[in-house]
């Protein structure tokens, strides 16, 4: 091999490093574009949309109609399936964390968790029809729909908090125990406000993801239009309170489905447009929740 | 006096035991719902997916017939649902396909080559990605993507705009983020004594890249790829809004096709139960746990470790 074969090679070897090195940052640039594209582009749509009488009105209300309704729906359905998942789900963490051996029992439990979290959320959805739906006898209702986002967001967060708690420095559980600390109190005042911070986090992406699901929703929650909710009205029994699970409730991401197959309104584009700004918004805040809550707790946590 | 104080004493330690042990029984509660619910889920689905088969006799193997046309006034009526079949797998297949590079050129960047100001923009940025709704995207579809295809490439066969191709497009947005994450993952795994080893004789860095940490980290590629497809395969709303929903044997990626996810999404809501045509999207439902079920298998086949949810 020649000097200059030798040197012509090492050339041909650093421009294609150089090239990956530009490939790889042209990838990066593309996507961050594309999200940034996205986002601008709903900003600009839902100009002149996006106002207080949209976000609080109801459909009727103005001319452009108000997604207020949905919007509550939304969070209301969020808050019923918190109620559900966040007991067991942390439970269910601990449990796997703490008190799981290696066995058959676990290995049921885990094989449960992954299938459930690749089952699609229209399979989901279907038996949420079947069963939350029809089974019960409670009809489209947000509780119905609560329970089937239960069905795939409990063995995630399960998980979330077995993950927490397993970051947990042993030393810090070792030495509860070494002074004769039960299990029990350890997990409690030792291991638990450790793994706060990570469980709070992953609760609340979590949440961000319940609140923009659709597709589980539209057999189980229904696609009925909101009557005027009146907010004063606490019999839960009523169906037509804002405040009873066992009314049927439309959700902001259900709706933006619903305007796309059967909007009637002329102005179906624009409130499209508008509630998907909202939702994007939602995702935002949660986010910049997540990781502001979680820097919080993780300064107190390390303060105390 | 012993054979009474005896009994005493076991009986406290037996309580002892007991409240040791509750905590553990409360905490298995948690996890034991989770396969109580998976169970409901599959008994049911399953029941009321062989409902075509069981109560309305349709031959099983009718349901891998190229001809879907379930509606009872226009005889003669056929279930087959390979154009369903195909189509998902189509479609989830051309999603990967754009996804992939872009996802592990991604995830490379983030770990080899960014800067840490790009990371902490990469990062975040991947966070809000996945947390966008489908709908979200789905409804960007239908104003943006399908109007562009149409307008702009037509002469290409996109006539329509609806087509396999705007669904694949739309889903590798939407899995982009979950390869990218699980083969950052991988990618860090990736020894650093390996990575200098290699960097030490000499090479350069896309030299490494290519020779040590791929190969290595291949295994955790080929399964965030996995996961990512398993995601494709599932979504619902976001394809069925730009796919064009046409029950054919996919053959063009400019044409309108369908998918199991799909075909639920649009007919459940136009079908009365008991009736063969609302049974058949049971069977579709059945037949993508059946999917979900091979991924899983996969999955745990490929990475001989649990699954990440």
């Amino acid at each position: 091999v020649t000097a200059g074969g030798m040197s012509r090679k090492a050339g041909r070897i650093r421009t294609a490093d150089r090239a990956a090195t530009i490939t790889l940052w042209a990838i990066a640039i593309l996507v961050i574009t594309v999200l940034l594209a996205i986002i601008a582009h709903f900003v600009v749509a839902s100009i002149g949309v996006v106002s207080l009488s949209f976000i609080t009105g109801s459909p009727e209300e103005t001319e452009l109609g108000g997604i207020g309704p949905f919007i509550w729906n939304s969070l209301y359905i969020l808050g019923l399936t918190l109620i559900f998942t966040v007991p067991f789900g942390i439970l269910g963490g601990i449990y796997m964390a703490e008190y799981a051996g290696e066995g058959r029992v676990t290995d049921i439990i885990r094989f449960c968790q992954e299938l459930t979290s690749a089952v699609p959320s229209i399979v989901v959805g279907l038996f949420g029809l079947a069963f939350f739906v029809g089974v019960t006898g409670w009809g489209f209702s947000a509780l119905a729909g609560a329970l089937a986002l239960t069905v795939f967001n409990l063995p995630l967060l399960s998980r979330l908090t077995e993950q927490a708690i397993r970051a947990v420095p042993a030393d810090e559980r070792a030495a509860s125990l070494a002074m004769g600390v039960s299990k029990w109190q350890t997990i409690r005042h030792v291991v638990l406000p450790l793994a706060l911070p990570g469980i709070v986090t992953g609760l609340i992406l979590t949440s961000g993801r319940i609140f923009g699901e659709a597709a589980a929703l539209i057999f189980t929650a229904g696609l009925a239009t909101p009557p005027n909710y009146d907010f004063a009205n606490f019999n839960l029994a009523d169906p037509a309170s804002p405040w009873s699970p066992l009314r049927p409730a439309t959700t902001l991401s259900v709706y933006i489905w619903k305007l796309n197959s059967e909007g009637l309104s002329p102005y179906v584009r624009q409130i499209a447009d508008g509630s998907a700004m909202v939702l994007v918004t939602m995702v935002l805040i949660f986010n910049v929740a997540a990781r502001f809550i979680s820097r919080s707790l993780q300064r107190r946590m390390a303060g105390s | 006096v012993a054979a009474i104080t005896a009994p005493a004493t076991l009986k406290r330690q037996s309580t002892t035991t007991e409240r040791i042990d509750l905590p553990r029984r409360i905490t298995f509660l948690g996890a034991g719902l989770v396969v109580v619910l998976i169970g409901l889920l599959l008994a049911y689905i399953t029941w009321n997916g062989l409902q075509l088969f069981t109560k309305s006799g349709v031959p099983f193997l009718d349901v891998f017939y190229p001809t879907w046309d379930p509606d009872p006034t226009s005889p003669p009526v056929s279930y087959g649902m390979l154009p369903f079949i195909l189509g998902t797998l189509g479609v989830m297949l051309v999603a990967a396909i754009i996804a992939t590079p872009l996802s592990v050129g991604l995830a490379l960047f983030m770990a080899e080559v960014a800067p840490r100001w790009a990371r902490s923009v990469t990062q975040p940025a991947m966070e809000v990605f996945v947390g966008i709704p489908s709908v979200v995207y789905g409804w960007l579809g239908i104003t943006i993507l399908v109007p562009f295809l149409r307008e702009n490439f037509a002469w290409a066969g996109f006539t329509l705009g609806f087509s396999w191709f705007a669904g694949s497009l739309v889903l590798s947005i939407m899995i982009l983020p979950t390869i990218t994450a699980i083969s950052y993952d991988a990618i860090l795994a990736v020894p650093g004594d390996m990575k200098q080893a290699s960097l030490a004789l000499g090479t350069t860095r896309w030299q490494m890249i290519r020779h040590v940490l791929i190969p290595t980290a291949a295994g955790g590629i080929a399964t965030a790829v996995v996961l990512g497809m398993m995601r494709a395969a599932g979504e619902a709303l976001a394809v069925q809004m730009v796919i064009g929903n046409r029950p054919v044997i996919p053959t063009a990626l400019t044409k309108p096709v369908t998918t199991l996810t799909s075909q639920i999404t649009l007919d459940m809501g136009n079908t009365v139960q008991g009736e063969p045509w609302n049974e058949a999207l049971w069977t579709m439902g059945l037949i993508l746990l059946f999917i979900a079920l091979i991924f899983v298998m996969t999955v745990r086949r490929m990475s001989r470790r649990r699954l990440p949810l």
